[in-house]
């Protein structure tokens, strides 16, 4: 057995730094007031809150006020899109892409037995959405369209600016779940026309169970929950104080981190796609230049990801089959249907998610065990046509 | 997710390969997540003297083609009619419940290529 552990699965989750823990450990101990009491324990948790709202803010180059805590980007997405839906008098139309992660189509097609109509577009080949379509696909109904910036499993990078124009000048929203991007990529909403973006904390090596919805203001969007007075009643509840706080600490040290680790990132991944599409019969999935730095995704012809993801893994290389959430279910990953991948294409594909962390050397020795892994399988593949 | 057992059998299968003149060979595969798996056996006597898997699939596609193959050697057609895909993954110590009935096939692909040494060999019986 091999002691080695290579941790390549930053898109499913990244541990969480030292510091971001440090700053959350006296909230999980001394500092417990409750931040909407009004004693000196209380109003120390509120400021320390407030602090984090702040940075959050900064870093996407916003205002605090626009900056909601929740419990991360799926409740960001459904606060979003369904909130935006109750907040009409009447159904109208949502346009989202193909590509989606699940928790902003499935809360669109949960709209859509209510009622709402729902566009959801294909994408290129490389997993593009073509921004003219979504034009001409508005109709006088549409409310909302919900773009992500960045693709989970294949790393394609939306054209969030010129999707955010064209819904400014039909005075439509414009959401986007950022999850993948914040950390990995410059992402300045003062710059960009976007009405509300999810963003997760254990994406950018911060806690899990919390992130944030950035809500322009004026937009008027109605709560899920009801109960107090926090968030702006926006997402009622008692604030989860260390994970507002680590995520404060983790985001604020990720946009500071961000240039270079977005060069290294770029260096490794593309290192990484050259040796990977030196073995024979690999194809790359997703797009070869507007793509998310940490990101590789490729397809092993004649066999099956996750007997590579079960011989990488006992060569202590964690990786994974599309989308974490897709490899429980046996059915191909939306994505890679989307993008026109063969049924086997799409079983053979593997997600190395690089992040924080992760070395030349890293590469190095997966592109050194991975070759006869995937030459064993192919031996035992009765599809193996290489032979 | 996988015991050490089947970890084992995945990792050292048992049994790959093609047999070029083969007495049956038996294909099935599951429309829903891909999985194929192609058996060839040599039978002589009635027995089946040696058999071999190709399998395309999950770490439960394997493992199980390389169970199946260890249980089947030695046994008389008759006995191997009777193994069953959960004869299989009992074998194994257990599959996880989503792959026991998508990637556990291995013993409908040695159904299959019975059906087919009996085809082929018609004449004798």
């Amino acid at each position: 057995m091999n002691n080695r552990l290579i941790y390549m699965d930053h898109g499913a989750t990244t541990p969480l730094r030292e510091e971001a823990l440090d700053a959350m450990l006296p909230f999980l101990k001394d500092e417990y007031g409750n931040p909407s009491s009004i004693h000196a324990q209380g109003r120390k948790v509120r400021q320390a809150i407030e602090e984090a709202r702040e940075k959050t803010a900064q870093v996407l180059g916003v205002e605090p006020l626009e900056i909601f805590f929740t419990s991360g980007a799926t409740e960001s997405n459904n606060i979003a899109l369904r909130g935006a839906a109750i907040s009409r008098k009447d159904r109208g139309h949502i346009i989202t892409s193909s590509v989606e992660h699940h928790a902003v189509l499935d809360v669109c097609r949960d709209l859509e037995k209510e009622g709402h109509r729902v566009t959801c577009l294909p994408v290129s080949n490389e997993g593009l959405i073509d921004p003219l379509a979504f034009e001409e696909a508005i109709t006088p109904d549409t409310f909302i369209i919900s773009v992500m910036a960045a693709n989970n499993e294949i790393g394609t990078l939306q054209p969030i600016r010129e999707i955010g124009e064209i819904a400014l000048k039909h005075k439509i929203l414009f959401h986007t779940d950022a999850v993948q991007v914040i950390g990995q990529m410059p992402l300045d909403l003062k710059t960009l026309n976007i009405d509300l973006l999810s963003l997760s904390a254990h994406k950018f090596n911060g806690p899990k169970g919390v992130g944030a919805l950035y809500k322009r203001k004026n937009v008027v969007i109605k709560p899920l929950y009801h109960g107090g007075s926090q968030e702006r009643k926006l997402r009622p509840g008692t604030e989860n104080v260390p994970g507002i706080i680590g995520l404060g600490r983790a985001i604020e040290l990720a946009a500071a981190e961000m240039p270079a680790k977005m060069k290294h990132l770029t260096f490794l991944r593309d290192k990484m796609i050259e040796g990977l599409l030196q073995i024979k019969d690999v194809i790359l999935n997703g797009h070869p230049v507007l793509r998310l730095p940490g990101n590789v995704n490729v397809s092993f012809k004649y066999i099956e990801g996750e007997s590579v993801l079960l011989s990488l893994d006992l060569a202590g290389v964690a990786a994974s089959s599309g989308s974490a959430c897709t490899s429980g279910s046996l059915e191909p990953s939306h994505v890679l249907s989307a993008i026109g991948l063969d049924h086997h294409s799409a079983y053979g594909s593997v997600r190395f998610s690089l992040g924080r962390g992760n070395s030349e050397e890293d590469i190095n020795y997966a592109l050194k065990v991975l070759p006869p892994i995937v030459e064993r399988l192919r031996q035992i593949s009765p599809m193996n046509k290489t032979k | 997710m996988y015991n050490d057992k089947v970890v084992e059998h995945f990792s050292n299968p048992r049994n790959v390969g093609e047999i070029p003149d083969a007495d049956g060979i038996g294909e099935t595969g599951s429309f829903k997540c891909g999985d194929t798996m192609k058996l060839y056996i040599k039978v002589e006597e009635g027995f089946i003297t040696d058999v071999k898997f190709q399998t395309y699939g999950c770490g439960a596609a394997i493992a199980s083609s390389s169970m199946l193959t260890e249980m089947v050697k030695g046994k008389t057609l008759e006995e191997a009619l009777e193994i069953t895909n959960k004869d299989v993954a009992d074998e194994l110590g257990g599959l996880p419940p989503l792959k026991l009935h998508c990637s556990n096939l291995a013993a409908d692909a040695l159904h299959n290529a019975i059906v087919d040494y009996r085809q082929r060999h018609v004449d004798d019986q």
